[in-house]
């Protein structure tokens, strides 16, 4: 890290202000929500990945003692086939409460198609085994290509390919498909000294937050309905709540608890609706949990894909044309990242000749959800190792054909934006200068490997509010669910206007109706936009001091300046007053100081990062060991580089256990046969070695520090490094995920 | 979670007693580690657990040069890695002890549990194979003995009969020039079950050369976990060399019949029982020869 001048708080590593609730056990997550009266729900899900629901009895488990209420799809509001836009993108409206119950047909196994709620936990349990559902058992669909067979079976009767503005004849599970292009793709591989193309399969991984779904709700007689909930905005359960229940926005209150972990799997709703209709029948709080098997099989993990890339380069190493087919897995509704996906997939290069096709697609698996740059690793796990491939066989440095063909300020992106100042050679140049890629790396089986990513970043909208108080801190009131440190990131770049320190600053994350509308926490947009909202609301309480320190000399404002945490007067008088002092009469000066910032900006600046990752692979059993990792990311100004770097080594870490084991294994009827901790296999502590962070800091004009979101990109490279390291050791190209043993060996021919 | 009734004996007859009065349902609750993770789970129905750990027999744990060891069904892992000459003296079973589950559970968790829940990949099972553990069961009709690759009869299932429970497991003095060895195939470096295990003793001449007598004991390949008696036997009286372990390897990979599943292919480990066997065997040798 380069020594901080500029600024006096942004860029310095304070203990973050949840810290001590934290590591004490005091913080009080959803789990931990206890009210007078409460009953415990539990949710019935489907054995069957693909069946039409016959029937439901639930005569027995009502007639359970202890037993006070069960609902089905039946006891949702009956849901119209329209589009409803929740904030985060549009949403039809019968799919998404087709997804809290199933109505017709369950569509995955683990598909919620009843609840029950009891006086306690063990009864609901029991009560759910007393509901009778008949099923007519359907065959499943369970891999994307299998899907797109004209003969594959119907997910959906009324889902037809939409196809640039087209929509087909016949059903399929086709949703949609999408493409860019630019320039002429033919002429572009015509003028290639070397074409290289090759298929890529990815599987389905989920988040892995610690903390398991929850969800307390009341509902009181008035029709006020609150949620206690854990989730990454509650403004987005509030409006997925909402349209789901029919209910309005104004009779909702959707209060966040701590968080113990997302990833972008915490913004679709599944048993918030579900507590809130228990409620509502039962007339008392209901407290609804997950267990981690219910994770697995009902919440949303990220597709599974096939990919197939062709890039062609001259022998100078410029990359003439790229191709580029993603086929994504949807779940069982519309909506993979496959947009996302082919926004990045060759988003670090300039290239004149692009053509991607991008294809959404139903299976009998659970309806995919946001999990880190959305879209993104799959692509570049076919980009980047295609690319390795290129450089290779022209003999040039992997990390210099990235320099020759790098994206900078000014480039378009195939799917139409312009970058703006974007940080991609930076991060290259800090890669190719760091001991680690001049480090010794001959021993046998052993590998290096690079990969490069990026992500789009997103901003959206947030409020803030400042409450000043008599003592010279201040209360900072926000709405964005602390996932990374945020509470820190966003009091730092107040504490930065007002001149105080970070600990002067009491940042609060509050329900939503005690503050303005804010975004979810994804697309690496808080720090950022939450961030510029809470400058925004400082300078605002700037602004009034100033206005009071006027009053009280009786100058004209344009006569009172601000800096070095005093309000002085100039043009005359000589007065000075500290920003604590004036606190302290702000009663006398007119009574309380409240400032305010809300933003919906539109410059949040792309994010580039380049890794690398020393591997052993063990050629006798097949496993790879990771036994160095550097990297390497533009943050724009890093406000708390502690958080950026433990962003920067979580996203590199689910990118390992995503490279090397993570996957849902599926049997023949559409179980996941690995539905734990146990056997769904993320990376532990003794897995990986010390992450080396590296922050590079091209300052994004939109952002008054230069902030760029830094959450999600960090898991974009880690899958094609490591596959170009494992290449690099055994001379084999891996094109499937996980990279596992089993898939080793039977690459390396030993079985 | 059903509910359960728990009872904690006080001796081995009254749980005995109790075993054989409420019958098949009813569970030895020592470490719990396993129990009730399955009552939890729904994946084991049992109406009452019957806690010996106030049980002195069951809490055992003596160590004698020349009579071995006696080691009391409940008691944990952490205290028997934690005496220095069980260390010395049964390094393969220390091996086992040292990977289950995490610390914390090492803490709780007790070979004797390990061998009752009768995994086919339990960890502690191949080296109580290999070092000619016997198991002391005590039943309705008083005590006996059961070599421990008798032990298991399925996955879950096991040699005790109605009322039968295991008071502790015997394991005779080591040789000279002898010593074991325990490994497993994991794809994660902690907290996976095995994919295959193998365990191996050896007794090796005073020159360190050649191979006295040896036992192959394998996980996670068969419903059981198995004793290579083949791949063992043709080890006697050998010199060791490369050849003569691979030659073992293969024997052992012989009787392997494991399935295919969630943690691994059935091609996969029978691979992996060769690469085990052999890193098992040279694992032991090594011991015996570092030992100088």
């Amino acid at each position: 890290m380069t020594e901080n001048k500029e600024y006096k708080v942004v860029g310095t590593r304070p203990i973050r202000h949840d810290g001590v609730d934290k590591v004490t056990g005091r913080a009080l997550y959803g789990a931990d929500f206890q009210i007078a009266g409460l009953l415990h729900g539990r949710v019935l899900r489907s054995p069957h990945a693909h069946a039409r629901i016959l029937s439901i009895d639930t005569s027995r488990a009502e007639a359970l003692p202890g037993v006070k209420g069960v609902v089905t799809a039946a006891d949702l509001p009956t849901a119209e086939d329209r589009i409803a836009d929740l904030g985060e993108g549009a949403v039809n409206l019968k799919y998404l409460c087709d997804n809290i119950f199933a109505s017709d047909k369950a569509l995955y196994k683990g598909h919620a198609v009843a609840a029950v709620a009891a006086t306690n936990p063990h009864i609901a349990e029991e009560a759910c085994t007393l509901i009778d559902v008949e099923y007519e058992v359907l065959p499943p669909v369970l891999e994307v290509r299998q899907a797109m067979e004209p003969d594959a079976p119907l997910l959906h009767e009324n889902i037809k390919t939409t196809s640039m503005g087209e929509t087909a004849e016949e059903p399929s599970n086709v949703a949609s498909h999408i493409q860019h292009k630019l320039g002429d793709p033919e002429k572009g591989f015509a003028e290639a000294d070397i074409v290289i193309e090759r298929d890529f399969v990815t599987g389905t991984v989920h988040q892995g937050y610690i903390e398991p779904h929850n969800a307390t709700a009341h509902f009181n007689q008035d029709g006020q309905l609150t949620i206690w909930c854990s989730t990454q905005g509650a403004f987005t359960v509030r409006e997925q709540v909402a349209e789901i229940l029919q209910h309005p926005i104004s009779k909702i209150k959707v209060v966040p608890m701590e968080i113990g972990g997302g990833f972008g799997g915490k913004i679709s709703v599944y048993i918030k609706p579900v507590a809130a209709l228990l409620a509502k029948k039962t007339g008392k709080p209901v407290k609804v949990l997950m267990s981690r098997t219910d994770v697995f099989e009902g919440t949303g993990p990220t597709p599974a894909s096939y990919i197939r890339v062709k890039m062609g380069a001259t022998k100078a190493g410029k990359i003439t044309a790229a191709e580029a087919y993603l086929a994504f897995e949807a779940g069982a509704y519309p909506g993979s990242p496959v947009g996302p996906g082919a926004m990045c997939i060759f988003a670090p290069y300039n290239i004149e000749n692009v053509i991607i096709d991008g294809y959404d697609v139903v299976v009998n698996k659970p309806k995919t959800a946001p999990y880190r740059a959305p879209g993104a690793p799959n692509a570049a796990f076919g980009s980047e190792t295609v690319l390795d491939e290129i450089a290779e066989e022209l003999g040039i440095d992997p990390l210099e054909i990235r320099l020759i063909n790098a994206a900078k300020e000014g480039d378009r992106r195939a799917d139409g934006p312009i970058h703006p100042r974007i940080g991609f050679i930076e991060t290259v140049e800090a890669a190719k200068s760091h001991p680690h890629y001049t480090a010794p790396n001959g021993k046998k089986h052993h590998g290096r490997g690079i990969a490069s990513g990026y992500w789009f970043n997103i901003g959206l909208e947030s409020s803030v509010t400042i409450n000043v108080n008599a003592d010279g801190t201040i209360n900072l009131i926000e709405g964005s669910t602390d996932i990374g440190g945020t509470r820190s990131s966003i009091a730092m770049q107040a504490a930065e206007v007002l001149d105080i320190p970070a600990e002067s600053v009491n940042p609060s994350v509050v329900d939503t109706n005690s503050v303005g509308y804010t975004a979810v926490t994804g697309g690496s947009r808080t720090t950022y936009a939450t961030g510029y909202a809470a400058y925004e609301a400082a300078q605002d309480v700037k602004r009034k001091m100033i206005e009071r320190a006027a009053k009280l000399w009786e100058v004209d404002e344009s006569n009172v300046q601000f800096a070095d945490g005093v309000f002085s007067s100039i043009n005359g008088k000589e007065e000075q007053i500290s920003f604590r002092d004036l606190c302290g009469r702000l009663g006398e000066t007119g009574g309380p100081v409240v400032g305010s910032g809300t933003v919906n900006p539109g410059g949040a600046g792309g994010a580039y990062a380049t890794h690398i990752v020393d591997v052993v692979v063990d050629e006798e059993t097949g496993k790879v060991e990771v036994l160095r990792y550097t990297a390497v990311q533009d943050a724009g100004k890093a406000i708390h580089p502690s958080y950026v770097e433990g962003q920067i080594q979580g996203g590199a870490v689910q990118g390992i256990g995503w490279a090397l084991n993570e996957e849902y294994i599926y049997n023949d009827e559409g179980e996941m046969t690995n539905a734990s901790f146990l056997d769904y296999r993320m990376p532990t502590c003794l897995d990986l070695p010390m992450i080396d962070a590296v922050i590079v800091e091209v300052p994004n004009p939109g952002h008054p520090y230069g902030v760029r979101g830094v959450g999600e990109v960090p898991i974009v490279p880690p899958m094609a490094a490591i596959a170009n390291a494992i290449y690099d050791a055994i001379g084999i190209r891996m094109t499937e995920l996980p990279m596992s043993p089993n898939r080793l060996l039977k690459a390396m021919g030993k079985i | 979670m059903q509910d359960f009734g728990y009872i904690a004996a006080k001796t081995v007859s009254e749980a005995v007693a109790l075993l054989d009065e409420k019958g098949q349902t009813a569970r030895i609750l020592a470490g719990g580690t396993d129990l009730i993770v399955q009552v939890r789970e729904a994946r084991r129905d049992v109406d009452w657990m019957i806690d010996i750990k106030s049980i002195p027999e069951v809490n055992v744990l003596d160590y004698n040069a020349d009579t071995g060891l006696t080691l009391g069904a409940a008691v944990e892992c952490f205290k028997i890695y934690a005496v220095d000459e069980i260390c010395d003296a049964y390094p393969g079973l220390i091996d086992a002890t040292k990977i289950i589950g995490g610390t914390a559970i090492q803490g709780r968790a007790g070979v004797g549990g390990n061998l009752c829940n009768a995994s086919p990949a339990a960890d502690c099972i191949p080296p109580l194979i290999v070092l000619n553990a016997s198991c002391v069961i005590a039943g309705p009709n008083g005590e006996r003995e059961l070599p421990a690759e008798q032990f298991c009869t399925g996955p879950g299932q096991t040699a005790l009969e109605n009322g039968e429970m295991l008071v502790s497991l015997k394991i005779p003095a080591p040789a000279s020039n002898s010593s074991s060895f325990y490994l497993r195939f994991i794809p994660r470096n902690e907290m996976d079950i095995a994919v295959v295990g193998a365990g191996a003793s050896v007794t090796l001449d005073d020159a360190k050369q050649t191979i006295v007598s040896a036992r192959i004991a394998l996980g996670a390949v068969a419903p059981t976990p198995l004793f290579a008696e083949e791949a063992s036997a043709l080890l006697t009286g050998r010199e060791v060399s490369d050849a003569t372990i691979d030659e073992a390897a293969q024997a052992a990979q012989a009787i392997a019949r494991p399935i295919s599943d969630m943690r691994g292919t059935a091609e996969q480990r029978t691979h992996l029982v060769g690469v085990l066997t052999r890193r098992a065997l040279n694992g032991a040798i090594q011991r015996i020869r570092d030992a100088a």
